[in-house]
């Protein structure tokens, strides 16, 4: 019997996929939940594991070749033999009489290449536009290519890049000059421009800042660091702070935790905190599901995993999605202002800069204090600016006491 | 003699015939239960092959009487020996069905004559012995349908069994139903020397094909001599003397009328055949039609009893029946076979032939669907016209916005086996520029095919 390997579930808001590459071929034996193949999504590469052992008897999606969620990329047939067995014997029948209803043979093992040939005038589209083949699925017998889904290809090609943009395929792309290189976006980066151009194009946004005085947490931190790390086995950084100190203003100020839906306002009574990090193919926001019920050592023990998964691109996609806010941490890099962008749906995005050493006037006297500027950038459509500041206005409390967020104060 | 088997197939049709072979290649112990003294069922014995084997006679008849002048081979006092034509026939049946039992010896397929009784699950009847099998099959088949008023003796009034047997050329041949049957039987007797007349309730013939096809098919046959009178409704016939006398009313009512006739053929359709198969006392569900209802894999409601072929929905085709058989045996043997309804050609045996695959032209506009039509005419087809059969055309139906092909109409020289590219087209998902694209040999009759698919674009080459 065989067994179809479909693409999984990737997570809420991704329906698609590209195949980036097989790791087994057609006819290799394989091991229940042995890697078969890497889909590329919007967020993340994902492997697709065996559903149980036996063979790969089929490849039905070609590398490059776009899938939707549930659609079939193959077959698992029982066992470690090649797929098919014959049947008895096939020759013979039309040696009988001529002219009987002689029964057609039947069927045996064909080597079947991979990716079958486009139809003929499929190939011609093709060439014309310089598809590739692979680059869609096609619904001809046995997924072959017909010039409907080449036609349909080039529809959608057409609208993904709406004029005044060219259409990539309809228009060759201009020469490369000297000292250029053109390099393909990855989808990941493809992915980042179209959701940032998104949240610009949709919400109503806007940035309020403020400055927090990192005197006391510095404090705290340079006075329990040894024993919370011996303790929980994770360093105690900031973000703990930030987070807590976030969760606590957005319990306070749940519109900046909610989303527009329609015509609709969706409160969310958790907090699924977005962390943006640098990943290894660009900016990837893990989520800490959750966060509201989480200490602040689980909270770093998160950011640290996360962190460490996104150098790596392991994260998986549920770990990518159904954040309700987030934070930026532009101050790794130096930043010492900047206005964040949201992440859509969500409807407030905080961003942490650059600790610096700044003259402060504390009491009517000059101090020097380890100064950071906070930003909220936030979709004024369902945040009025009176929460938005304030929001920020609670976070700076908190990060400048830290004994409020003890208190609940 | 064992009296258990893995599949117990009712009827050696071509669905039951070609499930028992199919059951036992894939290593099953299979019996196939047949009434009838010989194996093929209606196809090879009463139905597909007699017809074409007189089909073709008749067909050569009518070139040497009248076809071969044209070529300068000049023939006189061309005669009929009816008696050595029918006895061809039977010879070629006889070849055919023994092919059968020797493909039954071949894959230890047992014959078990007589006729069936299914007692309940995994129990049949033959005689007074009762079978076992895990599987039971029933495939047998269809009848012809009765008419109200008309009572059929197999001599007078006859069905296509009879009018494949008539001992002499009838003078006026009447035919009820201008459907394949009718059509086919009739053209035989036509060519042959008889009178024919062809009563049809509807106001077209061939109902099912692509009313374009139709129209041109019904001029073509009407120049062969063959005379229609549509829109009628026969209510009754009587035995006379001379013959029959037959009596019909316009099928929107009016003014009775009556025909003389030598002989008349009744061929208004078939109807599922099940009598004495004990259907409703084994608790098998059967539709308003009477044929046995099935889910997806062929089975009917009591569990291990399938029916596949003519007693089942679907269009009544030999080929459609044996398809089936392939599937539901491959199914039995745990594999995962499919059948693409949508892809099953249909031809007309008459000269010029009638196939078609796909949607009519009725169908797409009733479905709403927007489609391009590409005709090609045989007589711009250069083998056509050197064979001297120009009569007909192809007509390819595409989808507006993809090309897909969705379906083909041929009426023509050998329309049925020039069906045969359209429906692997079809099969593959293929666009018509691609049946375009292909190769076609020169100078052959499916160079009109790939013209009519140029025409899709509007650029046949040779028109």
């Amino acid at each position: 019997m065989a067994t179809e390997i479909k693409v999984p579930s990737l997570g809420e808001s991704v329906s698609s996929a590209t195949i980036a590459r097989w790791l087994k071929q057609a006819g290799d034996a394989v091991a229940a939940d042995e890697p078969l193949v890497e889909l590329e999504t919007d967020k993340v590469t994902v492997e697709v594991n065996a559903p149980e052992a036996g063979t790969l008897a089929s490849v039905l999606a070609p590398v490059g070749a776009e899938v939707e969620v549930g659609s079939v990329l193959g077959t698992l047939a029982d066992g470690g033999a090649a797929p098919a067995p014959t049947p008895r014997s096939a020759q013979g029948g039309s040696a009988a009489t001529a002219g009987i209803h002689v029964p057609p043979a039947p069927p045996g093992p064909v080597a079947r290449p991979a990716a079958p040939a486009p139809l003929p005038a499929a190939a011609k589209l093709l060439a014309e536009h310089a598809v590739p083949a692979d680059a869609m699925a096609g619904t001809g017998k046995d997924g072959r290519v017909t010039k409907g889904d080449v036609i349909a290809f080039l529809d959608k090609a057409n609208k993904a890049a709406p004029a005044p943009a060219p259409a990539p395929l309809a228009r060759p792309a201009r020469e490369v000059a000297l000292g250029e290189e053109r390099v393909k976006m990855t989808r990941l980066r493809r992915t980042i421009a179209a959701r940032l151009k998104e949240a610009q194009n949709t919400a109503a946004m806007l940035t309020t800042f403020n400055e927090v005085d990192m005197s006391a947490c510095m404090d705290l931190r340079a006075q329990y660091k040894d024993g919370f790390e011996k303790k929980h086995g994770v360093r105690l950084g900031f973000m703990g702070f930030f987070v807590r100190a976030c969760v606590a203003a957005l319990q306070e100020f749940p519109a900046v935790n909610a989303e527009i839906d329609g015509e609709d306002i969706v409160y969310k009574h958790f907090v699924h905190m977005g962390i943006a990090v640098g990943g290894a193919g660009g900016l990837v926001v893990p989520v800490i599901r959750n966060a509201e019920a989480l200490s602040l050592a689980e909270i770093e023990a998160a950011v640290g995993r996360y962190g460490r998964a996104a150098r790596e691109g392991s994260l998986k996609l549920e770990e990518l999605t159904g954040g309700t806010f987030s934070i930026t941490n532009g101050g790794v890099y130096g930043s010492l202002m900047s206005t964040p962008i949201l992440n859509p749906p969500q409807s407030g995005i905080l961003g942490m800069h650059k600790i610096q050493d700044r003259p402060v006037a504390i009491a009517g006297k000059l101090e020097i204090r380890p100064m950071m500027y906070l930003a909220l950038s936030y979709d004024h459509r369902i945040v009025d600016g009176r929460e938005a500041v304030s929001f920020l206005v609670r976070v700076k409390e908190m990060i400048e006491d830290p004994r409020r967020l003890v208190l609940g104060l | 003699m064992s009296t258990e088997f893995d599949v117990i197939v009712i009827g050696a049709g071509p669905g039951g015939y070609v499930c028992a072979i199919r059951a036992a290649q894939l290593g099953m112990k299979v019996a196939c239960i047949e009434k009838r003294e010989t194996l093929g069922g209606t196809c090879l014995n009463i139905g597909c092959i007699p017809s074409k084997a007189l089909l073709q006679s008749s067909e050569n008849f009518t070139e040497a009487a009248h076809g071969f002048a044209a070529h300068g081979i000049m023939l006189e006092g061309v005669t009929l020996d009816l008696a050595r034509m029918q006895t061809r026939k039977t010879e070629v049946v006889t070849a055919n069905v023994r092919g059968i039992e020797f493909l039954f010896k071949k894959n230890n397929v047992t014959w078990l004559k007589g006729a069936a009784k299914i007692l309940g699950e995994g129990q049949v009847s033959v005689d007074d012995t009762t079978y076992h099998g895990k599987s039971i099959v029933i495939a047998t088949g269809s009848e012809s349908t009765p008419l109200a008023g008309i009572q059929v003796d197999e001599d007078r009034i006859v069905t296509s069994t009879g009018a494949l047997d008539f001992p002499a050329v009838p003078g006026h041949l009447v035919v009820i139903g201008a459907g394949v049957i009718g059509l086919e039987l009739g053209s035989v007797w036509r060519r042959l020397g008889a009178r024919v007349t062809v009563i049809e309730y509807l106001d077209r013939i061939v109902p099912g094909i692509d009313a374009e096809i139709a129209t041109a098919f019904q001029r073509v046959l009407t120049k062969q001599g063959i005379v229609f009178k549509l829109g009628q409704k026969v209510t009754g016939a009587t035995l006379t003397d001379a013959g029959v006398t037959l009596t019909m009313e316009p099928a929107k009512g009016g003014t009775a009328t009556t025909l003389e006739a030598d002989r008349v053929l009744l061929a208004i359709g078939r109807r599922p055949h099940t009598e004495g198969l004990g259907l409703a006392a084994a608790g098998i569900a059967t539709d308003a039609r009477g044929r046995v209802v099935t889910d997806a894999h062929f089975a009917t409601n009591v569990p291990g009893i399938y029916a596949i072929g003519d007693v089942i929905a679907g269009p009544m085709l030999a080929h459609k029946a044996e398809d089936e058989g392939v599937a539901l045996a491959e199914m039995l043997a745990g594999q995962k076979p499919h059948i693409n309804y949508d892809a099953i050609p249909s031809v007309i045996y008459t000269w010029p032939e009638v196939a078609a695959v796909g949607a009519t032209e009725e169908d797409l506009k009733a479905g709403g669907v927007a489609y391009t039509v590409g005709k090609f005419p045989f007589t711009a087809n250069g083998r056509a016209r050197a064979m001297g059969s120009i009569e007909g055309f192809v007509k390819i139906l595409a989808d507006a916005q993809t090309d897909r092909l969705l379906g083909a109409h041929i009426l023509g020289p050998d329309a049925g086996g020039l069906i045969a590219e359209c429906v692997t087209a079809l099969e593959f998902g293929a666009s018509a520029e691609d049946i375009a694209r292909i190769c076609h040999a020169h100078p052959t009759l499916s160079e009109a095919v790939k013209e009519a698919a140029l025409a899709v674009e509007g650029r046949a080459l040779h028109i």
